[in-house]
């Protein structure tokens, strides 16, 4: 699904002494398919912006467009459910959601909601169980007996069992081990291109970003601060700096490695490996190969 | 002089009888101008090894000395004045209806006068850089801005031994960054023993002594850099080594001598600025 914000605003307790502006004149257009980051300093707005994405928030002004679906302060879809069943969101610390008293409940709970046949539940299970890279075993344990990065991923997996088009991730690796991290990185990234979804993930890896993304949107006070492929954003060191954001390590290394040794090697998404092989040229010279 | 602040001497834990060892005969100190990181996979121990620190739990096995004091039930609220804790999700630890009102709480509770209190939400709140949300209430906060003042909450009682159970895991990277600043000149300032349980590599390059669980034992431990050039190994048991050790290894692949296992960019580059003056 193709997600549009145009001059999107976002005011908390509007019209109170309290009021807020987390979002301010948003436009960006998300293609079908894309597997979008969006990075920004904490209070940018970006857990604003997703709570847009399934009709959680309304925009003050503006207009949101996912799919099919408009949403504006003077249209609102009374039924918000068809737009919920195809947006999924994998909110911060998903684990905390779990209740059900077996793994399978729980995973059934979302498709139960929208009112998806018990048929078709059962078999929407035994896809996801895999997908998320637990074994059928667990099933009839409790959730709260497993261990957290396995408690993530059974919530993940009450997302998956909805099928939803798009994809939403707050953060979906904090609180994780390395291998964990890697892990539920790369099973995003495998559904995303397997299903065909379009994702939007809200990180602050730059890291992650860099590896996963097609195309990233950096927030700052709830407006749109750069736009681009990952590789053009992420070596705009100053620009980024300005917003308390950094480049990934490996732009930092470049960039310092330019400063010594007044030879620029450009960063063009090359590997580590490449990346030792251009700094041996500079260093040591072609002559001794 | 350094003095031994924590002692484990042969500590094992489980949560139950019929469960597995979270801890199995551990022991290690630490001293009290140290900083010490714990690493290792979830699940491998070290937030059990916090927890049993202030007396959250009791070995079933072994002893714990803090401050000279054994950790019982009859110590535990002394030791509790030595400990201060910052864990990882901030919503868990809130109570009070302003940031200044939650930083008072601990005091509140060691009767501090109001004068030294006030100096002090005042001091601890700029130490974290939210000297400007005194009067906001905590749940307007973002999840990096709560945890700053979890941090000014735990300092405000001049613990001798920090503890931060993976506290920045929530933050952005400039708030991380800010956090350990803070946290590493407070450690130098006031003499205070820290411990960092983390993923974060960045914050176990920086610490004195690196220890390294897994499968509730001690893996290793040494200084940072001797850890990190075990790189094979640490993937082994699921943890990561940071890009520069990575960057590293390909430039040795790649035929250059470098000469020692870097902590940074910056020793790796003056490494490389040596070769290059020679050539």
């Amino acid at each position: 699904m193709d997600i549009t914000f145009e001059n999107v605003t976002y005011i908390y307790q509007h019209n109170t002494p309290f009021e807020h502006k987390a979002l301010e004149n948003l436009s960006f257009h998300i293609e079908s398919g894309s597997f979008v980051a969006v990075v920004g300093h904490t209070g940018s707005g970006k857990s604003t912006l997703i709570s847009h994405l399934n009709g959680l928030s309304i925009p003050t002004k503006g207009k949101v467009r996912i799919g099919d679906y408009s949403l504006s302060k003077e249209h609102k879809p009374g039924d918000m459910k068809e737009l919920r069943s195809r947006v999924g969101v994998v909110f911060q610390y998903p684990e905390h959601q779990l209740f059900e008293e077996t793994v399978e409940k729980d995973i059934a709970f979302g498709p139960e909601n929208f009112g998806v046949s018990e048929r078709e539940i059962k078999k929407r299970i035994q896809e996801v169980i895999p997908a998320v890279g637990l074994p059928e075993s667990m099933l009839e344990r409790s959730p709260f007996d497993l261990s957290g990065g396995q408690m993530r991923r059974v919530a993940i997996a009450g997302v998956l069992a909805v099928k939803p088009d798009v994809l939403v991730l707050d953060e979906p690796t904090a609180g994780l081990d390395p291998r964990g991290q890697k892990e539920i990185m790369d099973m995003f990234y495998r559904l995303h291109k397997e299903q065909g979804l379009t994702t939007i993930l809200v990180t602050h890896s730059m890291e992650d970003a860099l590896k996963y993304a097609d195309h990233v949107m950096i927030l700052n006070k709830g407006t749109k601060y750069l736009e681009g492929k990952p590789e053009d954003v992420f070596i705009q060191k100053e620009a980024l700096n300005q917003v308390q954001l950094d480049v990934p390590e490996i732009v930092q290394f470049l960039i310092s490695f330019e400063q010594k040794f007044k030879t620029a090697i450009p960063y063009q998404k090359q590997s580590v490996e490449e990346i030792a092989r251009q700094v041996q040229r500079v260093v040591i010279g072609d002559e001794l190969l | 002089m350094s003095n031994k602040l924590i002692e484990f001497k042969n500590v094992s834990f489980r949560y139950g009888e019929d469960e597995p060892w979270v801890l199995k005969n551990v022991s290690f100190a630490i001293e009290d101008d140290e900083w010490v990181a714990i690493i290792g996979h979830n699940g491998s121990g070290k937030s059990t090894i916090a927890k049993l620190i202030n007396g959250l739990l009791f070995p079933q096995q072994g002893e714990i000395i803090i401050a000279g004091k054994k950790v019982t039930e009859d110590t535990v609220w002394d030791i509790r004045k030595e400990v201060g804790m910052v864990f990882q999700n901030p919503d868990n630890q809130f109570v009070g209806a302003t940031v200044q009102d939650d930083v008072a709480f601990g005091m509140e509770n060691r009767g501090v006068s109001r004068e030294v209190m006030i100096e002090r939400i005042n001091q601890t709140l700029k130490a974290v850089g939210m000297q400007d949300y005194r009067l906001t209430e905590p749940h307007r906060l973002s999840g990096g801005q709560k945890q700053r003042v979890a941090i000014a909450s735990v300092l405000a009682i001049s613990p001798s031994v920090l503890i931060l159970d993976e506290a920045t895991a929530m933050l952005d990277p400039s708030g991380r960054k800010e956090i350990m600043q803070t946290v590493s000149q407070l450690q130098d300032k006031q003499g205070l023993s820290l411990i960092t349980i983390t993923h974060d590599l960045q914050e176990v390059v920086q610490a004195d002594r690196v220890i390294v669980m897994n499968n509730g034992e001690i893996w290793d431990e040494a200084v940072p850099r001797a850890i990190f050039s075990k790189k094979g190994e640490l993937r082994k048991i699921g943890l990561d080594v940071p890009f520069v050790a990575i960057l590293a290894d390909a430039l040795k692949e790649a035929g250059i001598m470098i000469s020692q296992e870097p902590l940074n960019h910056e020793e790796l580059l003056e490494d490389l600025w040596t070769l290059h003056s020679k050539t």
